[in-house]
């Protein structure tokens, strides 16, 4: 029985956070590029991890990966995500601000809805109105979207929309790419019934098995190659089986071991998106025995990484060197890599009076590897005579339980914009700070540079903050997994890009040789 | 009979009750509730109270088990927590798939496994019987999901002759799908059931009404069919009743392993997600069924042979 609860429980919860992670952009081309001509026509099934009842067709409450798949295929956003994570045009053409990243104006694009109407400024106020409706909580948006101006913000004509803040915030396109952030139609009430911009019309969909769109010839971008889309869910075994097996084309999400099975064969091609997630321990900076930097340091000096690439994830993925958003724009490029220091780690816990003495990680199967890479690094502790106890709590509730318990544990992100990684986990008051790193002066620096309107000298100063994060934090970021996905040999034009960015999952762009 | 009918009946609604106050205990001492396991940093903790408040969950347990219990003896098994649909349409959706797979499962699986315990139990302890008996043992001790895996390597990876997943797939349009997760039942339920069958007729064979039959001389055609069969039945069909319970076992691997759209999904999906209604709802539903299935079972022992209401 072991195995369903292990395929069931790893169901990929996520979207921007739960698996997706940092990208090292570099060498992430198409794949298969050197293929013929794009084709036209045909069907393709793409298979993710499903959610049950859980999965959804209003866009503005997506959190799971299939319905992100889902929604993308019908709704689009203003603004997307590149490669690096930084913002691209999508459904506004261009964007500008009054000097002080306070007020914005957006030019739409000249897109048709699937009903025909034009895309119009007032769908635009519409859906971001119908996103932060307080009655309506897990629109997930709403919090990122807090600091927005609805009464001030308005149409300035039929295709031009101008939203004010209440603070500067040069990272506000980024927050309109983030996830449940779709346009809708204005007066849009009924999700069963989607109406979008999107490469795909709404055929059918049911909650659990699979979502049936069709080609929709008015979009804006060159239309789809593919006459028909299928986005269905089956937890890992079962989508290793049926991309195997001719059922589907596409298969999201896939594990180490079934890549290098996959490899062998020729039915198979597994496209990588080099580190595209993160995997870390985190520390609590003022919980004992972690409230002391040096026992953090060495923590961080103790852990032998490329081992735990190695065997936590099968050799696929990079080494980590604690920090978030290798890749991304904002990230310092110059940091040296953290290297294994055992002595210097074993001095620094003496001096902290903690040799011989025992830790606790607190873990559980909440994600792929978890539980393995606490295991493996309470033995790289041990090195440096430090006891590391394991204990496990409930996968289902990890993510909240860790915010308030153990000392130590494990963290996964996906792909996000570095500084909303910061405002989700690193600020006094961010809604999941796991590391518990509250310091005032940290936070007026972040919203002092988030106001900066030229890039430059933003990125600069987000460099020195993270640094510190780096350095004194409670983030041990041992390792970068890539981000596996599975196609048929026929499927031509899938993007080796970091989740939730705008070329991944791209179906208008995919062809069957 | 009538009375005997009846007081089953009355025993069959206190497990009811009992059982639906027991789901609502043990899911409600699981770790975390919906709202809880909606923080997967897609919503904040403020937006997750905002939620639990939404759900009701910040009402009293027995408050809620009361209000819920008040709707099912209306007949009706309340909202899901998740997909804000009624239990209903949950049950609808996912009960289909199950029982076209139980009941595919059973019409080959009972009279095989009748078959075979008679041909086990006419010759006991012979050449046939040891050959049968192996077989099927074998077949029962190998975990399901091995067998699962081992089939779709062979059948579905390699041969490429039958679908591996349910993903995408129509039974109507492709009945192909029911073989290997039969397959992958029928090894324990056949083995269980012949054995209990085995068991009856060498009960019956050896029991004196048999002896005093041979020596009147009633041909051996007439005296299984007419009298070593209905005695010999007895365990069998009390073990059809709790083959149920190995059936559902089986069906969680099976819908897990072939992607199956079916009742044990949606079970497991309602724990995961702690959607309490949901849970209760189907199981009360499989209570329902199964104590239908235990009280035709008793009620056909009682008729197949009458003195089972005495020995009860």
């Amino acid at each position: 029985m072991w195995r369903v609860s292990e395929a069931l429980g790893r169901r990929g919860f996520l979207g921007m956070a739960g698996v997706a992670g940092l990208a090292a952009i570099t060498g992430c081309g198409a794949d298969g590029g050197a293929a013929a001509q794009p084709r036209q026509g045909g069907r393709l099934r793409a298979v993710y991890a499903g959610g049950g009842a859980k999965e959804v067709l209003d866009p503005h409450v997506q959190s799971l990966f299939v319905d992100i798949a889902r929604h993308k295929a019908i709704y689009e956003k203003l603004v997307e995500l590149g490669p690096d994570l930084k913002p691209v045009p999508r459904l506004a053409s261009k964007w500008e601000h009054d000097g002080t990243a306070t007020t914005w104006r957006f030019s739409l694009r000249d897109a048709t809805f699937h009903d025909g109407a034009k895309l119009v400024a007032e769908d635009v106020l519409y859906s971001i109105a119908r996103i932060v409706d307080p009655a309506v909580p897990e629109r997930v948006a709403q919090s990122s979207l807090a600091t927005l101006d609805l009464k001030r913000s308005k149409a300035i004509g039929p295709s031009t929309v101008e939203l004010v803040l209440n603070q500067p915030n040069a990272e506000f396109p980024a927050l309109l790419a983030g996830i449940g952030t779709q346009i809708v139609r204005n007066g849009f009430k009924d999700p069963t019934k989607p109406v979008g911009t999107g490469a795909f019309r709404y055929v059918s969909f049911e909650a659990g098995r699979s979502m049936v769109a069709s080609r929709y010839d008015g979009y804006w971008d060159e239309p789809a190659r593919i006459e028909e889309l299928h986005i269905l869910s089956a937890d890992s075994e079962a989508r290793a089986n049926a991309v195997q097996g001719g059922q589907a084309e596409y298969a999201n999400d896939m594990t180490a071991t079934f890549a290098r099975t996959a490899e062998a064969g020729k039915t198979v091609r597994i496209v990588a998106a080099k580190a595209s997630t993160m995997q870390a321990f985190v520390m609590k900076v003022d919980r004992p025995p972690f409230d002391n930097p040096d026992v953090r340091l060495a923590f961080k000096l103790v852990a032998d990484r490329q081992r735990l690439v190695d065997v936590v994830l099968a050799g696929r993925g990079e080494v980590g060197n604690d920090l978030f958003g290798k890749g991304y724009q904002y990230y310092p490029a110059d940091l040296p890599a953290r290297e294994r220091d055992v002595d210097q780690a074993k001095s620094l816990l003496k001096k902290a009076g903690l040799a011989g003495k025992e830790v606790e990680i607190f873990t559980a199967d909440a994600s792929a590897g978890f539980v393995e890479a606490a295991t493996l690094f309470a033995e790289q502790v041990a090195e440096a005579g430090v006891r590391l106890k394991v204990t496990t709590g409930s996968p289902q509730t990890y993510a909240k339980d860790l915010l308030t318990k153990g000392a130590i544990g494990n963290h996964r992100s996906g792909a996000m914009p570095i500084p909303q990684y910061v405002t989700d986990r690193l600020l006094s008051h961010s809604p999941f700070n796991v590391t518990h790193w509250r310091r005032p002066a940290f936070d007026t620096a972040f919203a002092a540079a988030r106001a900066v309107t030229s890039e430059e000298e933003r990125s600069a100063k987000y460099g020195v903050l993270q640094r510190t994060v780096r350095d004194e934090g409670g983030i041990l970021a041992w390792g970068l997994p890539d981000y596996l996905i599975a196609v048929s040999s026929k499927v031509q034009g899938v993007q080796a890009v970091p989740p939730n960015t705008l070329d991944q999952g791209r179906f208008d762009k995919v062809w069957l040789a | 009979m009538r009375s005997y009918a009846a007081q089953r009946a009355g025993l069959a609604i206190v497990q009811l009750a009992v059982l639906s106050v027991l789901v609502f205990v043990l899911t409600s001492l699981l770790p975390g509730d919906a709202a809880d396991l909606r923080f997967t940093e897609t919503l904040t903790p403020s937006q997750v109270a905002a939620l639990r408040a939404e759900l009701g969950l910040d009402q009293p347990p027995v408050e809620r088990f009361v209000h819920w219990l008040g709707n099912v003896l209306t007949g009706d098994l309340g909202t899901s927590l998740i997909s804000g649909g009624p239990v209903v349409d949950i049950v609808r959706h996912s009960i289909g798939a199950t029982l076209v797979l139980t009941l595919a499962t059973l019409a080959i699986v009972v009279p095989l496994a009748v078959a075979l315990g008679i041909v086990m139990g006419t010759r006991e302890n012979g050449r046939v019987d040891r050959a049968i008996t192996s077989i099927t043992l074998a077949l029962s001790a190998i975990p399901d999901f091995v067998i699962a895996v081992v089939l779709v390597a062979v059948f579905s990876l390699k041969l490429g002759w039958l679908p591996a997943t349910w993903i995408g797939g129509n039974l109507l349009s492709s009945p192909a799908l029911l073989i290997l997760p039969i397959a992958v039942l029928f090894g324990r339920t056949v083995c269980l059931l012949s054995r209990q069958v085995r068991a009856g007729t060498v009960a019956a064979l050896n029991a004196e009404y048999v002896t005093q039959a041979r020596r009147l001389g009633i041909p051996r055609r007439q005296l299984l069919l007419r009298h070593v069969l209905p005695n010999a039945a007895v365990p069998g069909v009390q073990e059809l009743a709790r083959t149920g319970d190995t059936l559902l076992g089986g069906v969680l691997v099976v819908e897990a392993i072939f992607a199956i759209p079916g009742f044990a999904t949606a079970l497991v999906d309602g724990v995961e997600t702690r959607d309490i209604p949901t849970v209760q709802g189907l199981t009360l539903v499989l209570a329902v069924a199964a104590l239908l299935i235990n009280l035709g079972a008793d009620l056909v022992c009682n008729r197949l042979v009458p003195r089972t209401a005495l020995l009860r």
